[in-house]
């Protein structure tokens, strides 16, 4: 262990630590550590936080003496690693291109040769010479081709077999058929006695620039990743003991003041204190209207300031922000396989060494009923089929395709958990939406006044919102909400009282008020035979009237509404023109349910729904044969969420719990599930045509090397043709795959 | 041409013997914890015996830099990883009932399997 002296915070992870018991043990070991400072110890993850100066290695010895042993945490951030990935493909690319230059330097003039003269051995000159040839591409393999052979050697001293095997295998017997010919011709007849040195230095040519150029193609199905974790700023600028400084971002702690001036990024997630500006959220959320921030709002880490200057309480840090929960959400769903493609990993499993069954009897069925020279002709064969098998092109058709749209969909906002659900997805044919908060905003508002008996809008408002100012009912917060924007001073209530189901009374200067529905005036026996019409207008305008009597005498009718999202009504055009079956769900009663349901342009309502029937009508609906989508605000809906086939949580910004559904809608619009469906069925149909094309090519093109096709029309594939076959295969694979990241779900 | 041909079937018959029913030998686990080297398209050790019913800590050592190495899917667990360079990359196991589990590489190249006893 070398010694080590940092001056920031160290961490380490802690061994042997199985009780609480250790905790003050350890803290207490670390702490008389000369230099030591703040030592805090998190039991659940079983690390150790050291600030101060201290020696690293007298640190670990401290923890080691009481019996326990403790490791250095890296500190490594995922950036970091990104940037050690791409250094490492960036090395592994020009190894692939030096071995490509070699290979393809020896291999194509001696293809050309072999176009122009013939590459047979009939004098003692020509086998000197082919000998020395012999040599120089047993040195190119050796070179080029060592990774092929190491890997396939060390597969089969463990029973397994790979890609390497297959060319390692096909590449050795070109070569050794080749110096049998040049050592030993005299055993075969005249016309089989031919070298095939240059297939396997083109071979081993073609196919590292296949891999080199898939290297590179992969890194780009990352992209959206990279992007993620690219919003991460490095440094953060906090405010210790009244004095801004700039710190490393992992030195950030809970309630750290940290301060953020426009243009910059926000570095960890926290509530503002102080300052007032627009934050850009559209990287995390897709939603592209920058947000305004005030004190009491919540900022995201990775989000933009755009205007002004803000301070805030750093709330979360490191891993438990939302940035660092939506990286990790992605990188673990892009690694995850929907089911479709099982069947070519059920393949995949079996495939090498079927292939190599396949190559010996192809050779087997050359050597019996093969013209002569059947021997030539089947070591063509043999070569051919073990080269063109591209068992790497069935492996990669689902993974691929999986890491691009599952980076594509968080780039708008679309978190999906895993595969499994992007399939799903895909399949959808029924979808049920909650309304409130989902299709309508959920927060109600006040639409309409209408007063009667001579009474004045401002004094009425006044009046209601003081007294709904003591209830805790939805309805008053749009009550109270509205007087407060009109600017309207409340007064004092006196003797409140709230009747369940029917609304509030009380006293304001000596007036009795009243305020609720029919069913409370005709309680107190206030006349609204006037208003009647009224209410029954707005009512089946999806609006709540309530009316207001000062002294049993009836003043006004108030409406409340759940104003519809503004691009509900496009969003859900969106989802039918997709053949969906929506059906929306909501508490309200009959005649609201069915005025939202018109104007948004849905024919399938429920009213009047508990939220245990939720889970009911979805359970219903897969009853039917259905596959059932559930949109819901992933809190009130939970148990529909995660009863229907695929849950949608729907949020507003960076609020929704990201883990509470299978597909989390960071933006609040339901153009967010017409995205979602959308991106789920491109990426569906992207591993279709990525496993249609490598089955067709495995499956037609094993029997063509094979020489199926000789009998008829007389055509033997040639071994450099397979091997740039087989390096083709896997390239267009992932290029297919980053087709789709092109993909413009809204234009679908 | 007889020769050849009870050759051929010779071939075929240890091609199915080594790659297919061939069983290998198990690395036993004292503590449930496990340093798994990748490299040259295996993984070593590839077959692993742990203890049932207690967490597994598996730590993968990647020195190999082609991409194929890169991802470590354990397909029962619904548990992937993406592998850094080098020894720092620990996976996790919940415990496990008892059992075989499969690991591999993202296309199946490399392979490796857990036993939980």
């Amino acid at each position: 262990m070398t010694t080590n002296t940092k001056d920031t915070a160290q961490n380490f992870i802690i061994e042997g630590a199985n009780c609480g018991s250790c905790v003050a043990k350890i803290e207490k070991a670390l702490n008389s550590v000369q230099g030591a400072q703040n030592v805090e110890m998190n039991f659940a993850e079983r690390t150790v936080r050291v600030e101060g100066k201290a020696d690293e290695s007298t640190l670990i010895k401290a923890v080691e003496n009481i019996g326990y042993s403790a490791k250095p945490m890296s500190n490594e951030s995922d950036q970091d690693a990104l940037d050690e990935k791409a250094k490492s493909d960036e090395a592994h690319y020009k190894k692939l291109m030096r071995n490509m230059i070699l290979a393809l330097g020896v291999g194509a003039p001696l293809m050309i040769y072999g176009l122009i003269f013939d590459m047979s051995v009939t004098t003692d000159t020509q086998r000197i010479a082919w000998f020395l040839v012999g040599i120089v591409t047993l040195v190119v393999m050796a070179i080029s081709g060592k990774q092929f052979y190491n890997g396939a050697w060390q597969a089969f001293k463990n029973h397994a077999a790979n890609m390497d095997t297959l060319i390692a295998l096909g590449t050795g017997t070109a070569w050794l058929y080749s110096m049998f010919v040049v050592i030993a011709p005299n055993l075969l007849p005249q016309v089989a006695r031919h070298v095939y040195f240059e297939a396997s230095s083109m071979i081993i040519g073609l196919i590292s620039l296949g891999l080199a150029f898939e290297v590179k193609a992969r890194g780009r199905t990352s992209q959206a990743i990279k992007r993620l974790i690219g919003l991460q700023p490095k440094t953060a600028r906090v405010i210790r003991g009244g004095e801004e400084q700039d710190i490393d971002i992992s030195d950030v702690v809970k309630n750290d003041e940290v301060r953020v001036r426009p243009g910059e990024k926000i570095p960890v997630d926290g509530d503002v204190i102080e300052g007032s500006s627009t934050v850009d959220e559209s990287m995390l959320t897709g939603e592209p209207m920058a947000v305004r921030k005030k004190t009491g709002d919540k900022v995201v880490a990775g989000s933009i300031n755009k205007s002004g200057t803000l301070l805030f309480k750093a709330t979360h840090i490191g891993s438990e922000t939302t940035l660092a929960n939506i990286i990790n959400m992605v990188k673990r769903a892009q690694n995850s396989k929907p089911s479709i493609g099982r069947l070519a990993d059920v393949i995949s499993g079996i495939f090498v060494p079927t292939v190599m069954i396949i190559a010996v009897l192809a050779g087997l069925a050359w050597l019996n009923f093969g013209p002569e020279p059947s021997i030539a002709y089947a070591v063509v064969a043999v070569t051919t089929v073990l080269i063109i098998a591209c068992p790497c092109a069935l492996g990669l058709a689902t993974p691929m395709s999986v890491m691009v749209g599952i980076g594509k969909a968080a780039e708008s906002g679309i978190l999906i958990r895993n595969g499994e659900s992007l399939q799903t997805t895909s399949k959808i044919t029924t979808m049920i939406l909650d309304k409130t908060g989902t299709i309508t905003q959920g927060t109600p508002q006040v639409t309409d006044v209408v007063t009667f008996n001579n009474s004045d809008e401002n004094t009425v408002m006044q009046l209601v919102a003081s007294l709904e100012s003591s209830s805790e009912h939805p309805l008053a917060e749009a009550i109270t909400a509205y007087a407060k924007k009109q600017g309207l001073t409340l007064s004092k209530v006196a003797d409140f009282d709230a009747i369940t189901g029917k609304g509030v009374a009380g006293s304001v200067d000596g007036q009795t008020l009243l305020f609720g529905n029919k069913a409370l005036m005709d309680k107190y026996d206030v006349a609204v035979d006037d208003a009647t019409e009224q209410a029954q207008t707005l009512a089946s305008d999806a609006k709540t009237p309530m009316y207001f009597a000062s002294n049993n005498k009836l003043q006004a009718i108030i409406a409340v509404a759940d104003p519809i999202k503004e691009d509900s009504v496009e969003a859900i055009k969106r989802l039918q023109d997709k053949g969906i079956h929506l059906v929306m769900l909501t508490g309200d009663n009959k005649a609201t349910a069915q005025a939202v349901a018109k104007q948004v342009g849905i024919d399938d309502f429920i009213a009047e729904v508990m939220p245990d029937d939720k889970v009911n009508e979805v359970t219903k609906r897969q009853a039917n044969g259905e596959i059932v989508g559930m949109t819901g605000d992933g809190i009130n809906d939970a148990p529909a969420l995660a009863q229907a086939d695929v849950g949608f949580a729907i949020g507003t910004g960076t609020d929704v719990a990201i883990e509470s559904a299978d597909i989390t809608l960071m933006r609040g619009s339901l153009h967010g599930l017409a995205d979602a469906i959308a991106v789920s069925n491109a990426t569906i149909s992207n591993i279709k045509q990525n496993l249609f094309g490598a089955f067709i090519y495995n499956v037609a093109g094993i029997p063509i090397a094979a020489g199926v096709l000789y009998p008829f029309f007389g055509i033997l594939l040639n071994p450099v043709v397979a091997g740039a076959a087989m390096a083709l295969s896997s390239l267009t694979v992932v290029s297919n795959a980053n087709r789709l990241r092109f993909f413009k779900p809204n234009k679908s | 041409m007889l020769m050849i041909n009870i050759g051929g079937a010779l071939l075929i018959a240890a091609i199915i013997y080594w790659f297919w029913l061939y069983k290998p030998e198990q690395t036993q686990s004292e503590d449930n914890k496990v340093t798994i080297v990748v490299d040259n398209g295996v993984y070593k050790p590839g077959h692993i015996k742990v203890a049932a019913n207690k967490e597994v800590v598996l730590t993968f050592d990647r020195k190999d830099s082609a991409p194929c190495a890169e991802t470590v899917v354990f397909p029962q667990l619904d548990i992937s990883k993406t592998l850094a360079m080098g020894d720092g990359n620990t996976v996790k196991l919940p415990a496990l009932e008892a059992g075989e589990y499969d690991f591999h590489c993202q296309m199946q190249m490399y392979k490796g399997k857990l036993v939980a006893q």
